[in-house]
C-alpha cells in the first residue's frame, strides 16, 4: 500500500511551523521560522520542511493550514481549520489521556476541553494581550533579556513581586517602576510568570480543568510559566519537546484522517 | 401548520425566498411611522417623549403621546456606521468609554450631535420615560438626558428578581409607580386617561406579543423558513410599536408568509441550513456583515435568540402586566435566564451556541460565563464566546470572531461525527 504524506502548516502571529507526517504516525520532518502571518515565514517554513524530507509539494497527499494566517494559504492548502481543533488533535496524539489543553500563542491564549480526542468546549482570551506570548516579548524587551532566558532567570528569584495581570501596558509600567526601585530582575521575571499564569488560570477555570492538563505553544518552553501554572491550578502540567509544533502536528493529523476517510 | 420536523438528520437545503416580503416591508413602515409621528407631534407643538424599550408603552399610547425609543435609534445609528463618531462625541463630553454604546450615542444625540442616519433622526425630548428592567445603566442615562434638557423624568423602578416567581410585593410596588406615571403623563399631555382606550391598547400589545411569538416559533421548523437574523431587525417593532395595531397586523402578515414558506419549502435564509445555533446577546450592529460572513460560509442559521421569550409577554390583567414588566433579560435571575434559553435551544433544535460578550452590556455579559457552562452541561452542545460591542466597533475584531466561529463549527462537526459513529 502506498504511503500517505500529509503536511500541516501552522501560520501563527509570530512564527510559522510545518510538520510532515507519514501515514498519520511518523513525523518525517518539521520546520520553524520565527516570523508568521503576512511575512515570508509560511513559504520559507514550507520550503524548509519539503527540503528536509526530500519531497515536493506535489508529493503531499493532503495539505492543511491552521493558525491566525491560515486563510493566506488558500492556494497551497487543501483545507483550512482553526488552531483550536488542530491543537486539540495534536495534544491528543502526544498525550492520549489529555482532557485540558492550554495553549499560549503569540497573540492569543486558548483553553480547550477534550473528551476522547474531541474538542467539546473552549475559551479564548478577550481582545487583550495580557497573558499572551506578546506580553512576555514586551516584558523581556523592557528587562533587556532574551525571551528564551526568562525561565532560567525567573528560577533564581528569592522574593515575591506582584505584577498586574490586567493589562500589558500597565504591567510594563509596573516593571519599569520595579526596575527604577532596583528590584532584582529575577524577582520581577518570576512575578511576570505568575501574572501570566493567573490570567490563564481564570480562563481555564471557565472551561473546567480536568487531568491530564497539557500545555502547548511556544510559551510552554518557559518552565517558569509551566511551574506557575501548576501552582495556580493545583494540577500537573505536561509539555512535550514538540510543543511549538503542536498546531502543525494536529493539522497534519487531520490531513491524514481526511485521506484515510477518502480511501 | 405543517408538522414540525424533529428529525436530527441533515436538513435538505431550503429554496431561498425570492419575493419581497410584504410582512417585513410592513414592519419597516411601522417603525418609520413611529419616527414620523414624533416629528409631526413636535410640529404641532405637542410634547414628545423618549422611552426605554421596556417602559410600559400602554400608558403613553393610551394618552396619545408621541414616543420614540433611544435604544432603537442607537442600534440604527450603529448599523449605519455612525456609532463610533457618536460614541467618541459622548466621550469628549466626559462620558466614559466603558459605559453602554447605546447610552453614549443617545447622550451625544441629546446634546445636539446630529447623526448621518437620516432615518433615525428624532425630535429632542420634552419628557423621558425610564424603566430599569432592561438595564441598570438606563437610570443614569435618562437622568442625564432629563438634566440636559431640564425636562421631567418619569421613572418606573423594577427590582432585580432573585427568584423565578415574581413576588407580590414587587407587583404592588410597580403598580404604585405605574399609577403615578399615569398621573404625571396626564399632566404632560393635558389629557385624561381613558380606561376604555387603555383596554384597547392592552389588547393591541397582547396581539402584537402573540404575533411576535408566532413568528419566532417558525424557527422551530427544520430547515427553518427564515433566517433568525431577521428577528433582530423585527425587534424594532416590538420595541417601538408594541401597543399599535399596525405592529400586530404586520407581524401577523409576516407569520402568514412564513407559513407559506414552510409549505413551499422556501426560506429567507440565503444559504442552505447546515447547523442551527443560538446567538446569545445583542448583535454587533456596526459589524453585521462581518458577523454574518462566517455564519454564511459555514451554513449556520441562527434559530434561537432570547428576545423571543424576553419580549413576547402576554397578560390578562393588571397584576399579570406588572409581572410581565418584571421580566427582561437583565432583570431576571440566572435560573430564569437559563430556563428561557435552554427552552428555546431545545424547541428550536440548536447544535451550538455563539455567545456575544458585549462590552456595552456588562450585566448581560457578566453572567454568560456561568450560563455557557450550564448550556454545555445541560444540553451537551458546544458553546463559543467572542468579544464585541452592540454599538462601538472599536471593541470587535473580525479575525478573532472568525476563529471562534470556525472553532464552534469544528466542535459541532466533531460532535455530529461522533454521534454518527455512536461515540456520543
Amino acid at each position: 500500500m502506498k504511503d500517505i504524506y500529509t503536511l500541516g502548516i501552522d501560520v501563527g502571529s509570530t512564527a510559522s511551523k510545518c510538520v510532515m507526517l507519514k501515514n498519520g504516525t511518523e513525523i518525517v520532518a518539521k520546520s520553524l521560522i520565527g516570523v508568521g502571518a503576512g511575512t515570508s515565514g509560511p513559504q520559507r517554513a514550507i520550503d524548509e520542511v519539503l527540503a528536509a524530507a526530500g519531497k515536493t509539494k506535489e508529493e503531499m497527499d493532503y495539505i492543511l493550514a491552521t493558525g491566525y494566517g491560515r486563510n493566506s494559504l488558500l492556494e497551497i492548502a487543501d483545507k483550512q481549520m482553526s488552531e483550536l481543533s488542530c491543537h486539540a488533535r495534536g495534544a491528543y496524539f502526544l498525550f492520549p489521556e489529555v482532557h485540558t489543553v492550554i495553549d499560549i500563542g503569540g497573540q492569543d491564549v486558548k483553553v480547550l476541553h477534550i473528551d476522547q480526542g474531541m474538542m467539546t468546549n473552549f475559551q479564548m482570551n478577550d481582545k487583550c494581550a495580557a497573558g499572551t506570548g506578546r506580553f512576555l516579548d514586551v516584558m523581556a524587551r523592557v528587562l533587556e533579556v532574551k525571551v528564551s532566558d526568562l525561565a532560567e532567570l525567573g528560577a533564581k528569584s528569592t522574593k515575591e513581586v506582584g505584577i498586574s495581570s490586567t493589562c500589558t501596558v500597565f504591567a510594563e509600567s509596573e516593571v519599569i517602576s520595579q526596575l527604577a526601585m532596583a528590584t532584582d530582575k529575577c524577582d520581577i521575571i518570576n512575578g511576570i510568570h505568575r501574572s501570566v499564569a493567573s490570567r490563564v488560570v481564570g480562563l481555564a477555570r471557565r472551561v473546567g480543568v480536568q487531568d491530564q492538563v497539557v500545555m502547548t505553544g511556544g510559551v510552554a518552553q518557559n518552565t517558569g510559566i509551566v511551574h506557575a501554572l501548576e501552582e495556580e491550578l493545583g494540577h500537573t502540567v505536561h509539555t512535550s519537546p514538540l510543543t511549538q509544533y503542536n498546531g502543525a502536528l494536529g493539522a497534519a493529523l487531520f490531513g491524514w484522517e481526511k485521506c484515510s476517510r477518502e480511501q | 401548520m405543517a408538522e414540525i420536523e424533529n428529525n436530527a438528520a441533515a436538513a435538505p437545503a431550503a429554496k431561498p425566498a425570492k419575493k419581497t416580503s410584504l410582512g417585513a416591508t410592513a414592519l419597516r413602515q411601522v417603525v418609520t411611522d413611529v419616527y414620523a409621528a414624533a416629528w409631526e407631534a413636535k410640529k404641532r407643538g405637542e410634547p414628545v417623549g423618549w422611552s426605554s424599550s421596556k417602559f410600559p408603552c400602554e400608558i403613553a399610547e393610551t394618552l396619545g403621546l408621541a414616543v420614540v425609543y433611544p435604544e432603537n435609534q442607537a442600534a440604527g445609528i450603529a448599523a449605519q456606521h455612525d456609532g463610533e463618531r457618536m460614541c467618541q462625541a459622548a466621550e469628549e463630553m466626559g462620558f466614559d468609554a466603558d459605559i453602554c454604546g447605546y447610552a453614549r450615542i443617545s447622550l451625544a444625540y441629546a446634546a445636539g450631535v446630529e447623526t448621518t442616519n437620516e432615518s433615525r433622526r428624532m425630535p429632542q425630548p420634552d419628557f423621558v420615560l425610564c424603566c430599569n428592567n432592561i438595564c441598570n445603566c438606563m437610570t443614569k442615562w435618562y437622568e442625564n438626558i432629563a438634566r440636559m434638557h431640564n425636562i421631567p423624568l418619569i421613572m418606573i423602578d423594577v427590582p432585580y428578581n432573585n427568584s423565578v416567581e415574581v413576588d407580590d410585593t414587587y407587583v404592588a410596588y410597580i403598580r404604585g409607580q405605574f399609577d403615578d406615571a399615569i398621573k404625571q403623563l396626564e399632566e404632560i399631555s393635558g389629557r385624561k386617561f381613558d380606561e376604555k382606550k387603555f383596554e384597547q391598547v392592552c389588547a393591541n400589545a397582547n396581539r402584537t406579543a402573540k404575533a411576535w411569538l408566532k413568528v419566532c416559533d417558525f424557527l422551530q421548523y427544520k430547515p427553518s423558513p427564515m433566517s433568525g437574523f431577521d428577528l433582530f431587525n423585527h425587534m424594532a417593532d416590538v420595541v417601538t410599536a408594541r401597543g399599535k395595531v399596525a405592529a400586530a397586523e404586520a407581524f401577523e402578515l409576516l407569520a402568514k408568509e412564513l407559513e407559506e414558506n414552510v409549505k413551499s419549502g422556501e426560506s429567507t435564509l440565503p444559504f442552505p441550513e447546515k447547523y442551527r445555533i443560538m446567538f446569545e446577546g445583542i448583535p454587533c450592529w456596526p459589524e453585521l456583515k462581518a458577523l454574518f460572513k462566517p455564519l454564511k460560509a459555514n451554513g449556520l442559521n441562527v434559530t434561537a435568540v432570547v428576545y423571543a421569550p424576553a419580549f413576547g409577554f402576554v397578560y390578562n390583567n393588571m397584576d399579570e402586566m406588572m409581572r410581565a414588566y418584571c421580566k427582561a433579560p437583565n432583570s431576571v435571575c440566572i435560573e430564569q435566564g437559563v430556563d428561557w434559553r435552554e427552552g428555546i435551544c431545545r424547541d428550536n433544535k440548536v447544535d451550538g451556541v455563539l455567545v456575544h460578550y458585549n462590552r456595552s452590556c456588562k450585566p448581560w455579559s457578566g453572567y454568560m460565563a456561568e450560563m455557557q457552562r450550564r448550556f454545555t452541561n445541560d444540553l451537551g452542545i458546544p458553546c463559543a464566546g467572542f468579544d464585541g460591542d452592540q454599538a462601538d466597533p472599536r471593541n470587535f475584531n473580525e479575525a478573532q470572531y472568525e476563529t471562534r466561529v470556525q472553532g464552534l463549527v469544528e466542535a459541532m462537526e466533531a460532535r455530529k461525527a461522533a454521534k454518527e459513529e455512536g461515540k456520543a
